[in-house]
């Protein structure tokens, strides 16, 4: 049937790769996702309301969406000035600077979590100065927010930095000879350009903070109802062999997290490409993908 | 490589910003990048080395330590070959061929990026566990999976999912199929033409892919941690066992072994920045970040 639902091709390995594709896609993702919606029917209405909406899961969520909003807004402003800096000047070390972005990406959560932890503790080379200006870091929602800005911190450079890359210099040159200044230029010519790239880079760092565990855990001090995140609400219910409990809040957490996968393909509608990819491209649904693969080499 | 490397120096003036302006901004953007990368980093080798070398290799000589090294080995030893496998069979389905479905294919092999680590782990629980939709047949029959070792391995390669499949997918699109069907029209087989005009044309990205589900595969802790079952020395994974020497206070071990992932991650950052010099253009960070919502 799928053949006739095929364009004609002469490449092989059309029935084998399907097959495979779909048959390793079913095992290893569709049918365990599925028992947690099986597990989750088995939990009336009622019950699954009581669940979710209970004083210490509500109370989990404000600090995790909290938490996360305010640092994918750090990250917001500091990424697009991180990413201005390694485009358009030049200066030392710039090429690490750029490639050390990718920092908290490669780096294990688990790594980033103990050493934040190290570095904010009260006798850390962080932790230390806070103390003396008064400011706890770790062990409170502030440590939890420092985590999360970590593990965003590349979002919003590297959704910004191609589209920074691929501006044409001419509408900063018209601007300037129509007698903008630099600032006038930046706010009405730049900014408008890549807020779109900014926004989207914006809600993948809000995104990947809602659902973050290893960075946040050692450094949040995981006090239930004031520095317990969401993801360890979960963890702590299934070592008490509460399955319910924890499938509730997770089925919870997806539907957030399919909701934020819907925003941020539609900001990547909004924001439209730079430069059409490929001429394929354009037969797939729009999909996380900001740096069109071959814009930088189009610009060669 | 950004094209902008080079200012034109007539035009500089009207369209750059006063030096001053620029040094400020340019010490804002490394001070930030200095506290949330450099530090964190740097405390990972200063604590690591802080009993100097003796320690930090002793280290490696606990028994525990070398079980987790193995079991880590172990696990994307498994996931990185089997997703290498599915990666360029669904690269090669969605790139080469046109069909109905394909769109909701792609939006189905991102799904494991947008599903948070912990609930990853959970979904394998529910699945194998002992109260769980397939575990009593499982439990029946004596094996084992959640608690042990192939839960982590499942959960592992459920993280690491959708990396080289989405690093290739672009490149063979791209790549189009006038290439391999004048192969074809010249007598070469199927797997020739796939062995001696697609690969060349992706092996850069299909590295690239392997080499971040790699790091993926090696550093994912959410997940494990759910399926692991802390055992120690039976189901403890690199990432976990750094987590039981840190609560153990145990913190120049937990560094010392935190420190091995760190190479990891660095040398991962290393091979990115080479393959995209080798290769002229800038590779896509997608399946790194690619996750929609949630890591």
């Amino acid at each position: 049937m799928t053949f006739t639902l095929k364009q004609k091709s002469i490449l092989p390995g059309f029935g084998l790769t399907l097959g495979f594709t779909v048959f390793y896609l079913s095992v290893i993702v569709l049918i365990p996702l599925a028992a947690l919606f099986l597990k989750t029917s088995e939990l009336s209405w009622h019950q699954f309301w009581h669940l979710v909406a209970s004083p210490r899961a509500l109370a989990s969520y404000r600090l995790t969406f909290g938490a996360s909003l305010i640092a994918a807004l750090i990250n917001l402003v500091c990424g697009v000035l991180v990413a201005w800096v390694v485009v358009r000047y030049k200066f030392p070390a710039r090429g690490f600077f750029d490639s050390i972005v990718d920092l908290p990406f490669a780096l294990p959560t688990a790594v980033a979590g103990i050493s934040l932890t190290t570095l904010y503790a009260p006798n850390g080379w962080l932790g230390a100065p806070l103390m003396r200006l008064g400011v706890r870091a770790a062990y409170t929602p502030i440590g939890v927010t420092i985590a999360l800005t970590f593990i965003g911190l590349p979002f919003v450079v590297r959704t910004v930095q191609p589209v920074l890359e691929d501006l044409d210099k001419e509408l900063e040159e018209a601007a300037a000879s129509l007698g903008a200044g630099r600032w006038r230029t930046f706010t009405r010519v730049l900014l408008p350009t890549i807020l779109p790239a900014a926004i989207t880079g914006f809600a993948m760092a809000f995104g990947r903070g809602v659902g973050e565990y290893g960075s946040v855990i050692f450094i949040a001090g995981n006090m239930p109802m004031h520095t317990e995140i969401t993801s360890l609400l979960i963890v702590t219910k299934l070592q008490e062999f509460d399955y319910a409990g924890a499938t509730a809040i997770a089925v919870a957490m997806l539907i957030v997290s399919f909701i934020f996968l819907l925003t941020i393909n539609l900001l990547q509608v909004w924001s439209g490409r730079p430069r059409k990819a490929s001429p394929a491209d354009d037969e797939m649904i729009p999909r996380i993908d900001l740096r069109p693969a071959f814009g930088t080499q189009e610009a060669k | 490589m950004p094209p902008s490397s080079k200012p034109e120096h007539a035009a500089i003036s009207a369209i750059s910003e006063p030096a001053v302006v620029r040094w400020l901004l340019i010490a804002a953007a490394v001070l930030f990048l200095g506290i949330f990368l450099l530090f964190p980093l740097g405390v990972v080798f200063g604590t690591a080395l802080q009993k100097g070398f003796a320690f930090y290799f002793h280290t490696f000589r606990d028994p525990d330590t070398i079980s987790a090294i193995r079991l880590t080995l172990i696990a994307a030893g498994i996931a990185v070959p089997l997703n290498l496998i599915f990666g360029v069979s669904a690269a090669w389905l969605i790139g080469k061929f046109q069909f109905v479905g394909k769109g909701l294919l792609i939006t189905l092999i991102d799904l494991p990026f947008s599903v948070s680590p912990v609930v990853s782990g959970l979904i394998y629980v529910l699945l194998f566990g002992l109260q769980g939709v397939l575990g009593p047949w499982f439990i029946d029959h004596d094996i084992r999976i959640v608690f042990a070792v192939p839960g982590i391995v499942l959960a592992t390669i459920f993280v690491t999912f959708p990396f080289i499949a989405r690093e290739l997918l672009p490149m063979m699109q791209a790549q189009g199929n006038d290439e391999e069907e004048a192969a074809l029209t010249l007598g070469a087989s199927g797997w020739q033409t796939f062995r001696k005009v697609t690969l060349p044309n992706v092996k850069w990205a299909l590295l690239y892919g392997v080499i971040l589900c790699n790091a993926r595969a090696m550093g994912e802790f959410g997940a494990v941690s759910v399926v692991s079952g802390h055992i120690r020395g039976l189901t403890d994974t690199m990432p976990l066992h750094v987590e039981i020497l840190y609560n153990d206070y145990q913190f120049v071990a937990a560094f010392a072994v935190a420190s091995l992932l760190a190479l990891l991650a660095l040398a991962t950052l290393a091979i990115k920045s080479i393959v995209e010099w080798k290769s002229g253009r800038r590779l896509k960070d997608e399946p790194l970040y690619g996750r929609g919502a949630q890591a």
